[in-house]
């Protein structure tokens, strides 16, 4: 019971959560590096399938590399909320005396530093294993910057919508998939304009654009949904 | 109370419901039949042939009716989620996910004619073109809506969470449009516009406008059968749908179904 007055803070119940999780995830580390490795291997198979052409596989590359980010994180995405929903400490958020969607925007943010960002420190690395050429790099990087919080914002509320399901894995890809498919347009498409000589601004500025929508909406969606399923 | 108001409160009891919905899924269905058939035998024998496609164009009569509904039925099926989820009306739950395999059936059938009508005029069946990949997107949508409902044990949080996720797709739905356009804008591939530049002859159109009305009352009447259909089926176990239903059906249902 916590005494009137003494209800903490936004930012103190962001610094718990945030420290919570960090430790689970530096107790897990091994579970930390799937994605990345899903990504590598994804990679791998592709640059099989197109024969190891090194042409073939500079034009795709790009693309190839935004699969392989989305689909890690795709993958991912069901250790969203999962294991707090199972050990009862999704119902505390509930109860907490901030904002539910506040908690699920730290959660998702932080869920995507700890998937996304080790991908997008790989990408130079994967990149040139794709032989990418060199200056469509930085419209890649930031591309991958800007589009994959909104991925991970998406998929926060499929991943809550799901988290009642037991077996909910295709599930999730059916219904988060189709959503990213204007993420994946714009991202994949600055990197394919640029690669034609054209101004990718347009595209990174979208992306942006709708970083900022997702930011505010999908916290409130995805705390909705959260509330939906543990009803 | 407002009249209006009280309608809308006692029509929202299951019982009522039901009444209304019997008697008038009927009444749009019988309006829906000499439209549409009005609609067909003006489009397939009296309209005159089109002067570059010949009888091909005669597609447009169940596509482009079809390819609305697609639209309209999926921001239908949001708004009955959206006032579902905010005044927690049951029927509203029911209605929204009645939407949903109608939906998902017309924009198949838009898909189909559409690919029909590709493969006769563009030589191909398939093309990643704007429309075609929105539309096709939709379908995903629809199914993911469908599938969601089905998976989730409960019904009522059943068609909340499928509900909260149409509204999420209808709001993706425009982004997805033109993030395509911007996309298919690079390829510089022209897509068909129906009422673009070449637009059709008005002798052509007035069929198309009996397609889009009849197509408009037959959902009607459909969504209303369907939804009383479920209506019953959640409420089976209550006294008055074995009233209803006469015979003591009630009786010997004594759980829920799903």
């Amino acid at each position: 019971m916590i005494a009137p007055g003494t209800e903490p803070g936004l930012w103190q119940t962001a610094r718990a959560l945030v420290a919570r999780d960090l430790r689970l995830l530096w107790r897990r580390r091994g579970d930390a590096l799937q994605p990345l490795m899903f990504a590598v291997l994804v990679v791998v198979l592709f640059a099989l399938a197109l024969g190891r052409e090194p042409q073939l596989m500079a034009q795709v590359g790009a693309a190839v590399l935004w699969l392989a980010v989305l689909l890690a994180g795709q993958l991912s995405l069901d250790s969203l909320f999962r294991s707090d929903a199972e050990d009862g400490s999704l119902e505390q958020w509930l109860l907490a005396p901030v904002p539910l969607a506040w908690l699920v925007l730290v959660r998702v943010l932080l869920h995507w530093a700890t998937t996304a960002g080790p991908l997008i420190l790989m990408a130079p690395l994967l990149a040139e294993m794709l032989h990418l050429p060199h200056d469509q790099l930085p419209i890649l990087l930031a591309s991958l910057v800007l589009g994959t919080p909104l991925l991970s914002l998406i998929g926060g509320v499929v991943a809550a919508l799901t988290v009642g399901i037991r077996r909910s894995g295709i599930l999730v890809a059916l219904l988060a998939l189709p959503l990213y498919v204007p993420v994946l347009v714009f991202g994949a498409g600055s990197v394919a304009a640029a690669a034609r000589g054209q101004d990718p601004v347009g595209a990174l500025l979208l992306l942006g654009a709708g970083l900022v929508v997702a930011l505010v909406l999908a916290p409130l969606a995805t705390a909705a949904a959260i509330r939906i399923s543990l009803h | 109370m407002h009249p209006i108001v009280r309608w809308f409160h006692q029509t929202a009891s299951p019982p009522t419901f039901d009444r209304f919905a019997a008697r008038w899924s009927r009444v749009f269905y019988v309006a829906a039949v000499p439209v549409l058939l009005l609609g067909i035998w003006q489009g397939l024998f009296v309209t005159p042939p089109e002067q570059n496609q010949g009888d091909a164009f005669r597609i447009i009569y169940i596509h482009v009716p079809s390819a609305w509904m697609s639209l309209f039925v999926f921001a239908l099926m949001a708004l009955y989620a959206a006032i579902a989820l905010v005044w927690r009306i049951k029927i509203c739950e029911i209605l929204a996910m009645a939407c949903a395999p109608m939906g998902a059936g017309f924009t198949l059938i838009t898909l189909l004619t559409g690919s029909i009508w590709g493969k006769g005029t563009w030589g191909t069946w398939w093309d990643w073109d704007p429309r075609m990949t929105s539309e096709l997107i939709l379908l995903f949508l629809y199914l993911g809506v469908i599938g969601l409902y089905y998976a989730i044990e409960d019904r009522r949080s059943a068609a909340r969470a499928a509900g909260l996720l149409a509204i999420v797709g209808v709001g993706l739905l425009p982004v997805i449009r033109y993030s395509v356009d911007w996309w298919g804008g690079l390829h510089q591939r022209q897509s068909v516009n129906v009422f673009g530049d070449n637009a059709i002859r008005p002798e052509l159109i007035a069929p198309l406008w009996w397609m889009v009305v009849g197509t408009k009352l037959w959902f009607a009447g459909s969504l209303l059968a369907k939804a009383r259909a479920d209506n019953l089926l959640r409420e089976a176990g209550k006294a008055w749908v074995g009233e209803r239903i006469g015979g003591g059906a009630a009786s010997t249902t004594g759980e829920m179904p799903r």
